[in-house]
């Protein structure tokens, strides 16, 4: 991140106060406040691919619409995923390699001898598992007693998944939340301040280890259904050890689109259901809703708010003309809210139509993978939840997390109160 | 008007008459099949539209154009005879037509 010392920070100002040349929707501590939505609304309207000269992480483009975030994610030729996906630039001390950062032909290889690992017949079998654990964290849960939802439920249920699809040590599963939590917090990358540098870097050594040794058990043994198994066995992967910094990119891939984006979705849920208490009743009278307020939660919650492109060759959107060489940052959770795609956007409808339409897995060819799983969880976990509890009640407020790139919850105060 | 058939992974058949000159997928979300999700409302960017073919009407409709078959490439049941039914406009030639789901979407 840039020098932001005499930088304006957005979260001092009225959105529609200052000349748009001047908003910089990239400043971290906006999500972190929540505080964000007033300047997409007036970009969409006023200025919908908007240049940004000096900003916290640069210049860049943002891209605020729902339909010009599809183009860009359509035309890959032209908004290249490398050498990075992030709005910061690529970072010497832990260059990752994966294929979310690549472009075809390298990222087709690689994604296809991931894919496999959430095919729908795994699924299947993954989903027994994850209603028992579901069912057993919340049945633990005290009730008559405030605790903290994002530790005892988002995070724990996350590991818990994660730590089966990597067929990783269950009593160590919370090394992945917090590896995941460095890969995408550090400071350059997105704005975050809860891990230094140095932190970092020795936190994803430790993870490269970690998974080197499995790796070296697993290549060993018959192909398995876990995640390492089928790297190391695959024709296409079985040499990723070789390249440490494309494992350990695939790994942290894997770990982080399958953890704070689910977890944040889970905490989210709660939120709004809370925030809604009429769609709360909806849902109670009603839980064959639970598959579209899960598609609701996705587009509510946007738990990827941006993701980055680099310009490949001069190109026009809207208009304005996009020079070779530049960045330009899609906003999920603006186009998310695009009153011109999605009706009456700003309000949170567990029976909306067309739930499905959002922008909160990506599109075109890095489309997230693990979609269905994540839809699957917190479908198990709603099920379940309501089987036990008549409300998960958020009685203080969220704290949220710093980052321009992944929108989530530190914590959420919540009490249960149990179904009779 | 054509009709056209949707058959799901359980045999359940749907036939419904799909309007000229919109796509396959609109005709199966419009009369509500299940099994076409159409995420992205028909962009060719989310394949969750896929339908798969006989090898006759393949042959006749032709096969996918490149961003259709790079977005068809890693689906889970994909078959040499696949399409995205959001890139196949209905028309009278498609009188008749009967395409089969796969049990899964990506």
């Amino acid at each position: 991140m840039l020098d932001s010392a005499n930088r304006l920070r957005m979260i001092d100002v009225d959105p529609y106060g200052i000349p748009l040349e001047k908003i910089d929707v990239s400043q971290a501590d906006l999500y972190e406040h929540d505080a964000h939505w007033g300047f997409f609304e007036r970009l969409r309207r006023e200025d919908p691919v908007h240049y940004c000269r000096d900003g916290d992480f640069g210049s860049f483009w943002s891209v605020t619409k729902f339909d010009d975030i599809a183009h860009v994610e359509k035309n890959h030729q032209i908004f290249s995923s490398e050498p990075t996906i992030t709005i910061s630039e690529p970072q010497e001390e832990v260059p990752f390699q994966s294929f979310i950062q690549m472009d075809p032909p390298k990222h087709d290889a690689q994604r296809a001898a991931v894919q496999p690992v959430v095919a729908p017949t795994n699924l299947t079998k993954l989903e027994p598992i994850i209603r028992e654990r579901a069912g057993k964290i919340l049945d633990e849960l005290p009730e008559g007693e405030t605790f903290d939802l994002v530790d005892r439920v988002s995070v724990e249920l996350t590991c818990q998944m994660l730590a089966t699809l990597f067929d990783f040590p269950f009593e160590q599963r919370r090394k992945l939340a917090y590896w995941s939590d460095i890969a995408t917090g550090g400071p350059e990358l997105a704005g975050s301040d809860f891990v230094t540098e140095e932190e970092r870097t020795r936190g994803l050594g430790e993870c490269v280890q970690a998974f080197s040794e499995l790796w070296h058990q697993r290549v060993k043994g018959p192909p398995g259904n876990d995640l390492i198994s089928m790297l190391a066995h695959s024709e296409k992967t079985r040499d990723m050890l070789a390249t440490p910094m494309e494992f350990l990119g695939n790994l942290i891939l894997l770990i982080v689109g399958g953890n704070d984006t689910t977890r944040n979705s889970i905490t989210g849920g709660v939120l709004a259901l809370n925030e809604n208490p009429a769609e709360y009743d909806k849902l109670r009278r009603d839980p064959a809703l639970i598959p579209n307020m899960v598609s609701e939660i996705i587009r509510w919650q946007t738990p990827v708010s941006s993701m980055s492109r680099r310009v490949r060759q001069d190109t026009q959107l809207r208009g304005k003309h996009i020079r070779k060489g530049d960045k330009v940052v899609m906003w999920y959770v603006s186009g998310n809210r695009d009153d011109e795609v999605i009706a009456d956007p700003m309000r949170f409808r567990i029976d909306r139509e067309n739930a499905r339409h959002h922008l909160s897995f990506g599109f075109g060819i890095h489309r997230c993978m693990g979609n269905r799983l994540a839809e699957m969880q917190l479908r198990i976990v709603w099920e379940e939840i309501l089987r036990r509890f008549h409300a998960v009640e958020v009685v203080g407020p969220a704290v949220r997390n710093r980052s321009n790139m992944i929108r989530g919850y530190r914590s959420l105060p919540v009490r249960v109160h149990r179904a009779h | 008007m054509t009709t056209v058939t949707f058959i799901e992974a359980d045999g359940t058949r749907h036939e419904v008459q799909a309007r000229n000159g919109r796509s396959l997928m609109q005709a199966a979300v419009q009369n509500a099949v299940p099994g076409i999700d159409a995420d992205c409302g028909g962009k060719c960017l989310c394949a969750t539209c896929h339908v798969i073919l006989d090898a006759d009407w393949y042959a006749r409709l032709g096969g996918p154009g490149p961003d259709e078959a790079e977005m068809l490439n890693p689906t889970p049941e994909r078959t040499s005879t696949s399409r995205l039914s959001c890139q196949i406009e209905v028309s009278d030639a498609l009188e008749g037509l009967v395409v089969q789901l796969p049990a899964f979407q990506m």
